[in-house]
């Protein structure tokens, strides 16, 4: 095995997904399966070989820094689950 | 009304003379999802009163002398590109009410042409899939036998275009999700470079591998919808600056003295023997047409699953760590603090496959694990980029087949994720190597089901590849071809 339940359950916590006990032992199946696949990029020497972040070779790209109309607070706000005040609304933070 | 056989620049001569209005082909266009689209569920939203309204300014527009490429033209596009005022779901719960504030800016430059958008079209959720069965809003069917799925992820893009629902759609394609569909349905789909078109305002999946791409029901209708959204876009900073060449220019040039490549890794045993005997008719065509045809090597060809996986679900774990509950979409909270809230929002709002993709990311690129999976994987990235870009040294464009299968039943992969995945080997390495390649019709399998050929072109020449399928188009009949539905 690639990986263990536990294993998927802690990646679970990061990825902050809930699973259940059924569905992490599917989940795990599959993971190793699929990392046992990927193994195969392990047949190819890439020593000195530089990896490729995008097709498009470019590093920074730069703009004049202007002004430009905002969206506004409304626009900004109409899909929020919850808002008070102009702000987004979250759970308590800090007991 | 049947515009299968009109192209756009004939509907807009129509439109123009006033043989037809555009309110007239939108109703037309309305009345075909009336009647289609219980059995193909290929939109998601169907926007009637706005299409109507769009139609009726169009015709006043076309009456005072507008020469928009588009103008009064009924257009579909997936529903993860963000449209002003209209829901964008994505094919996701977590996205099911959302409504954006902005167009994205192939959206804008569909209106600025004048088309009139019907709808938003179905898709994979995230875009994640090739089959169009993991939607929130349920399974697309292929248009050719509903029994069978129309490919994915831009099932509905595709779909649509089969069904003669609308005129021409916009899809996305991050691992062949706007080739393979349209190969599966019968229609001509075109990916093209990492660049060329702006992504602003498209829902992200996989951000190096993501671009946006058109469907249409004939290859000067595709080319027409590229030049329509290609561009640099100062709101997309992957968006490259390079002038944008008029696509229609040239689309009759034909083949004659043209290179065109078979790579040999892409004609190998298991391939299905109609996509075979299709693909290789397809190949005496070009000979026929006076294309020189040599063989040539991509010899990483056999990684490129692996590789393309390993970095879009990477990619999607970064990127989907957006639908927090907090600023948009879904929110499930009882009470138990902010991660909690976290947790069943997204626990609650994602499928299966989206979550399989998100935890493989999530662990890809976890403490220990960043090195053997996700650095590998960019690693082999730059050398399958170096195949394409050697093999183009020696010829103008590559001939492939998209699928090595036509399209299979609904139900029939959803319980084997890797399965379902190689069956994406001849779509991939063109978003890993970040060029460009289109899907057009060339046969029918014995059962009757569409087959699509691919043409692999260099970055940033999707003139050169249009050019070949224009011919090919023109040569055989296979495009002529629809489902009765």
């Amino acid at each position: 095995m690639k990986i263990s339940e536990k294993d998927v359950e802690h990646v679970a916590r990061l990825a902050r997904l809930t699973l259940e006990p059924a569905d992490l032992t599917i989940m795990t199946g599959q993971m190793d399966a699929l990392l046992g696949y990927v193994e195969k990029l392990n047949e190819l020497d890439t020593e000195g070989v530089e990896p490729m972040a995008h097709a498009v070779p470019m590093s920074n790209a730069f703009r004049d820094d202007e002004m430009k109309p905002p969206i506004g607070i409304e626009r900004a706000l109409q899909n929020a689950p919850a808002a008070a005040a102009g702000c987004f609304k979250v759970p308590k933070i800090i007991e | 009304m049947k515009f299968h056989d009109l192209t756009i620049q004939e509907i807009r001569q129509k439109l123009r003379s006033g043989v037809l209005t555009s309110v007239e082909l939108t109703q037309a266009c309305l009345a075909r999802i009336k009647a289609t689209d219980d059995r193909l569920n290929a939109f998601i939203t169907v926007c009637e009163e706005e299409a109507l309204a769009a139609a009726a300014v169009a015709d006043q527009q076309l009456a005072a002398g507008d020469t928009g490429l588009l103008t009064g033209i009924p257009v579909a596009v997936k529903d993860i590109f963000n449209t002003l005022d209209i829901r964008t779901t994505c094919g996701s719960k977590i996205l099911a009410n959302y409504v954006s504030p902005y167009d994205a800016t192939v959206v804008a430059k569909l209106r600025q042409q004048g088309a009139v958008i019907v709808g938003k079209l179905n898709m994979d959720e995230f875009a994640m899939g090739s089959s169009s069965e993991n939607s929130a809003a349920g399974v697309v069917r292929n248009p050719w036998d509903t029994e069978r799925v129309p490919g994915g992820s831009s099932g509905g893009s595709a779909a649509a275009v089969a069904a003669g629902q609308v005129v021409a759609t916009l899809g996305t394609d991050t691992g062949g999700s706007v080739r393979q569909p349209a190969s599966h349905c019968g229609v001509v789909g075109l990916k093209p470079t990492y660049g060329r078109v702006s992504r602003y305002g498209v829902v992200a999946y996989a951000s190096s591998l993501d671009q946006v791409g058109p469907v249409a029901g004939n290859v000067e209708d595709c080319a027409l919808m590229l030049g329509v959204v290609a561009g640099y876009d100062p709101a997309d900073s992957t968006s490259v600056d390079c002038p944008v060449p008029d696509y229609l220019e040239n689309l009759k040039d034909g083949v004659a003295g043209k290179k065109i490549g078979l790579p040999k890794e892409y004609f190998i045993a298991g391939l299905d023997p109609d996509i075979k005997r299709a693909v290789e008719a397809a190949i005496e065509t070009y000979r026929q047409l006076g294309a020189e045809i040599v063989e040539v090597s991509l010899p990483h060809t056999d990684y490129s699953v692996a590789c393309y996986y390993l970095i879009a679900m990477a990619e999607a774990s970064s990127n989907l760590a957006r639908y927090d509950g907090v600023r948009f979409g879904l929110r499930k909270d009882i009470g138990k603090g902010l991660t909690g809230m976290y947790q069943q929002t997204r626990t609650a709002g994602f499928g299966d496959e989206v979550k399989r993709r998100i935890m493989l990311g999530t662990y890809a690129l976890s403490s220990g694990y960043y090195d053997a999976y996700y650095l590998k994987a960019q690693k082999v990235r730059t050398l399958i980029r170096h195949d394409f870009l050697a093999v183009f040294e020696q010829v103008d464009l590559l001939l492939t087949p998209v699928a090595p299968t036509p399209a299979f039943k609904i139900g029939e992969m959803v319980n084997d994720p890797l399965q379902m995945y190689l069956s994406d080997i001849f779509t991939v390495p063109i978003n890993l190597a970040g060029t460009c390649g289109l899907s057009l019709p060339c046969g029918l399998s014995a059962g009757g089901l569409p087959i699509g050929l691919q043409l692999i072109g260099k970055p940033f020449a999707e003139a050169d590849i249009l050019q070949a399928a224009y011919a090919f188009e023109q040569a055989t009949d296979w495009n002529a071809r629809v489902p009765k539905l």
